[in-house]
């Protein structure tokens, strides 16, 4: 289970931390999201999990070890990341790219054992990556890549997952995949955790969201406590009503249109689309 | 990479090993270069063979490999296929070094690496430094920028600590600054031959970090890398490696460029594949180098460090453009 702990973070020099005072959990077996506006923090609190930021105050623990006590390779053998945007300087075949997730199991040769090649194997099978194992990583399609991306980060054999807006840039039928693989893996025993913009998409699948605003954390629970008009207006600065998803009832998003900048008059007088 | 690239780099060695002993002054033919190799045969020729040709050969191998393991370590680690150790400066800090050691007559050859190697690592922490401190660490032409503005500050430093030099030292510093195997000596190779086999070997036991760096910080870090523990690393074999060939031949420009990116060309995907290919390809290349600047104009030699900027420039605006 991956747990913050009123975790306060701050980039050097500058004078107001990005993140504070935030507690949240993702525990195994459900899909776990943080959403927010730009520059609320999401982003801030994964690099924290990398252990690229540490807190000035507070935890950040993987299965009850404090992440700042353990060395890279233990964390990667439990956690593994999908950033949301990576272009090798260098073009690899998929299955070496995918081979990359062992490096936390392997000695400093690299030399791969009978293990490896089974996670591997399994790991391609898993993400449906099987059909472009002998591809390029500059041959691939934005949603191949997606794939394979996440190949690598099962192969890693941790039980946590994170990914960052792992459905960015993909069209519809490539970001249903994604969350379906996403589900199955969670279902599977796995603690995922999500930064998305998506929130229609995270509230189908998501057992809990996080809601960031300026680096705090304003609402943590099931979709339909977070998924509230008032609050993710508030939150947004924008216009926007909830309403069902018709086919499967979950809350579902609507922003209004409005005449930004001057958007928060006409709002006030109920002015809508 | 399928074995017959192997075989066509290792071959492409021989050829230059050949045309190194064989080609020059006095052309020598193939078959009385290796009896001489073996002490057979006329004096004059065996004196030719092994105390001028063959250690100028060797030194060229070794100034070569070495150029072109600090160049792929280089680029994969900073992510950018114009990183390489002359445009980056740290070759020119290098040069600074060496030369300041020769100013202060501290330069044995086993000391003249080390003082190389302090103005590589501090022309690397320079440049780095601009480039943070300009919030564009990762954008390949910020760091060639710097790299250059410190490679001309470093010429400005070695003029300045020639200014009231003796004319030898100051010819020595031209030596420094245009690159030449001229004063290969069978002392200078052991040196230089021990140092490029120490750095090369520490850089392919890293060979799996720097493959997991060049994908990014955020992926290696996820991966289980300790990122700046793992980059200061790469940074200092890398400088050290370039420190050395300065050390043995001046300033040698584009090698570390070319020959990662021709590696590549030939199929090379992981990081040991293109270091390994690299210091096959950057000895060929070097060595190759050398009979041209020993030989376009002969009796005049070229510099070596002018012949591979023929080379290398032309290869350098190609890339560029495909930056963009």
């Amino acid at each position: 289970m991956i747990r913050f702990d009123d975790v306060v973070l701050r980039y050097p020099r500058t004078p107001r931390p990005a993140v504070h005072g935030v507690s949240l959990t993702a525990p195994r077996g459900v899909i776990t999201a943080i959403v927010g506006p730009n520059g609320s923090g999401k982003s801030t609190l994964i690099r924290a999990l990398l252990g690229r930021l540490h807190p000035e105050r507070g935890t950040v623990t993987l299965d009850g070890a404090n992440i700042a006590a353990l060395a890279r390779r233990e964390v990667a053998r439990v956690l593994a990341f999908v950033p949301q945007r990576e272009e090798p300087a260098f073009p690899l075949q998929v299955r070496d790219f995918v081979a990359l997730g062992r490096y936390a199991h392997g000695t400093m040769w690299g030399v791969e054992s009978a293990a490896d090649r089974l996670a591997v194997a399994a790991a391609i099978e898993r993400a449906g990556a099987t059909e472009f194992l002998h591809r390029r990583t500059d041959e691939l399609s934005g949603g191949e890549w997606q794939r394979v991306r996440i190949a690598r980060a099962l192969a890693q054999g941790g039980d946590a997952l994170v990914l960052d807006e792992p459905t960015a840039f993909l069209d519809i039928a490539h970001e249903m995949a994604v969350f379906e693989l996403l589900d199955t893996l969670a279902r599977d025993g796995r603690a995922v955790l999500l930064v998305s913009h998506q929130l229609n998409l995270v509230a189908r699948f998501a057992s809990r969201i996080a809601l960031l605003h300026r680096g705090a954390l304003i609402a943590f629970g099931p979709p339909d406590d977070v998924m509230r008009g008032d609050l993710l207006e508030r939150v947004y600065d924008w216009p926007l009503v909830v309403s069902r998803d018709p086919a499967v009832g979950a809350p579902m998003l609507v922003p209004l249109r409005g005449r930004a900048p001057q958007w928060r008059s006409s709002f006030n007088s109920q002015e809508s689309e | 990479m399928p074995l017959r690239t192997w075989c066509l780099l290792v071959f492409a060695v021989m050829v230059a090993i050949a045309a190194g002993l064989t080609i020059g002054a006095v052309s020598l033919p193939i078959g009385d270069v290796w009896r001489a190799l073996g002490g057979v045969g006329d004096p004059s020729v065996v004196a030719i063979v092994q105390s001028l040709r063959l250690p100028r050969v060797v030194l060229g191998l070794a100034v070569g490999a070495g150029l072109g393991m600090s160049g792929a370590a280089m680029q994969a680690t900073l992510r950018n296929p114009l990183a390489e150790p002359y445009l980056l400066g740290v070759s020119g800090g290098a040069a600074v070094g060496a030369v300041a050691a020769i100013a202060l007559r501290i330069a044995a050859p086993a000391l003249l690496p080390v003082a190389a190697f302090a103005g590589a690592a501090l022309a690397v922490a320079i440049v780095l430094g601009v480039a943070r401190a300009a919030g564009a660490q990762n954008d390949p032409r910020v760091l060639v920028m710097a790299g250059v503005v410190v490679g001309a500050f470093a010429n400005a430093a070695i003029m300045v600590v020639l200014a009231n030099a003796p004319a030898e030292d100051v010819r020595g510093a031209l030596w420094w600054m245009m690159g030449s195997l001229n004063d290969a000596s069978w002392n200078a190779v052991r040196w230089i031959g021990l140092y490029v086999a120490i750095g090369g070997a520490a850089l392919l036991a890293f060979g799996r970090e720097i493959e997991l760096l060049a994908l990014g910080e955020d992926p290696a870090a996820a991966l289980g890398v300790d990122v700046a523990r793992a980059t200061r690393r790469v940074y200092l074999l890398a400088s050290l490696l370039a420190a050395v060939t300065v050390a043995g031949a001046g300033l040698i420009g584009f090698v570390g460029l070319v020959v990662p990116a021709i590696v590549r060309g030939l199929g090379a995907r992981s990081a040991r594949t293109v270091i390994i290919g690299a210091a096959l390809a950057g000895a060929a290349l070097l060595v190759a180098a050398d009979v041209v600047a020993r030989t376009a104009r002969a009796p005049a030699e070229l510099p070596l460090g002018a012949v591979t900027a023929l080379i290398g420039v032309p290869f350098f605006l190609m890339r560029l453009r495909r930056l963009r």
